[in-house]
């Protein structure tokens, strides 16, 4: 449980260790793109956490990174294929960023740190953590941009043939401030996620203060 | 689109850092001197056309014709990392000035993503062999440019006077937020 907690608020990949930061904006204009990203990168980290902490004895030392990126893009590969069979729609939207995740900065970084040096227990918990803290910094990352760029939220679309229903809301029905299209531009990704940190730092200062 | 138009659009208009966020890490973490962003540019750009020429023959002549287009992930990264392990040998024994400018950089971008990126969207968007060049071309100097920018922005910055809490990432993200629009307004 505390190393739950720890990936999701001490070592949030996204607010506080900054990594994979592609992603974090490139999939974000919608609230589905972002949680489904959140949810392949969660999946992927699962999966070569829990192999890579089996095989930790094995693996000679100088060759631990060729085989740890081998074994992370062949996983990537077949959530790959998955994804195209059975929601091709979100496979379109993911685009090239499915892929990228095999270079993502944050499975090889956990499989180097924490999955070759700890027990499968625990790097199988590591994964969990880290998976939820950052699929959850892109839920709300996805959440703020489409909001404000599109007043709406997208629950499930490009899903839909998977589910078997749509669901997508309207935020606001009579307003005239929003959509603010500029959110759903890359300038508004970057202004979210730097104005989202800087507003994490702020809380991160007070509370300090305080203590 | 003519070959020309290609160029400008991946080096302005889709520029890779402000408008597909490939190779943000290093854009973040890296460009804080003019120097050292010089550098890391022109390391991308290199690794970049040889790994792009590298992957398209392979995808096109071995892949496509075997039935096996699923491997291209796993084949381009093996690609790009020999590719990097290739030009940092080459440019140490013979370019002993160059290695003094690139020589930081190179072992980093192995696991850069503007470069798989690239190589992917070369094979997604059906290029010809010509196309391909240009647009790699166009890729890696939209980055060398964006990143040497940005440097020259930051190094302003340091002497400017930033609430505590926008110090570092935030106020990074900010001004790219602020590159990213006047890219998109201004040559699209």
């Amino acid at each position: 449980m505390k190393t739950i907690k720890n990936g999701i608020f001490n070592e949030n990949p996204t607010f506080i260790l900054m990594l994979g930061l592609c992603p974090t904006l490139a999939v974000t204009t919608t609230f589905e793109g972002a949680y489904i990203m959140g949810l392949c990168v969660l999946i992927v980290l699962l999966i070569t956490n829990f192999i890579v902490s089996i095989i930790k004895n094995i693996v000679p030392d100088n060759v631990r990174t060729p085989v740890y990126i081998l074994l992370i893009t062949t996983s990537v590969t077949a959530l790959e294929l998955i994804l195209k069979k059975y929601v091709p729609a979100l496979h379109e939207t993911l685009g090239i960023y499915l892929p990228l995740i095999a270079v993502n900065c944050i499975v090889l970084g956990r499989a180097l740190s924490v999955a070759s040096v700890s027990s499968v227990k625990k790097s199988v918990l590591d994964a969990i953590g880290i998976g939820l803290g950052f699929a959850l910094s892109l839920m709300l990352i996805g959440l703020v941009r489409e909001v404000l760029g599109s007043n709406m939220i997208t629950v499930m679309d490009g899903i839909s043939s998977f589910t078997g229903y749509r669901a997508v809301y309207q935020v606001l029905p009579n307003t005239k401030i929003l959509p603010i299209t500029v959110f759903r531009e890359p300038a508004g990704a970057f202004l979210t996620l730097g104005l989202l940190l800087a507003f994490f730092n702020f809380l991160k200062d007070r509370r300090s203060d305080v203590k | 689109m003519t070959l020309f138009q290609l160029f400008i659009t991946s080096m302005l208009t889709e520029n890779i850092i402000l408008t597909k966020f490939l190779g943000i890490c290093p854009f973040i973490g890296t460009s804080k001197r003019e120097t050292s962003a010089l550098g890391m540019g022109v390391s991308v750009t290199i690794v970049m056309v040889l790994s792009s020429i590298i992957t398209y023959l392979i995808y096109n002549y071995v892949l496509i014709p075997t039935n096996t287009t699923y491997l291209r992930t796993l084949l381009f990264i093996l690609v790009i990392s020999s590719m990097v392990q290739m030009s940092e040998v080459i440019i140490k024994n013979h370019f002993p000035k160059l290695n003094q400018l690139l020589g930081l950089y190179l072992p980093l971008i192995a696991t850069n993503c503007a470069i798989l990126g690239t190589t992917l969207l070369n094979v997604n968007n059906d290029y010809t062999f010509i196309q391909m060049l240009v647009f790699t071309l166009g890729s890696g100097l939209g980055f060398t440019l964006i990143i040497y920018i940005f440097s020259t922005i930051r190094e302003r910055m340091e002497f400017a006077r930033i609430p505590k809490c926008f110090r570092g990432a935030p106020i990074a993200l900010i001004t790219a937020s602020i590159m990213a629009l006047v890219f998109s307004r201004y040559f699209g």
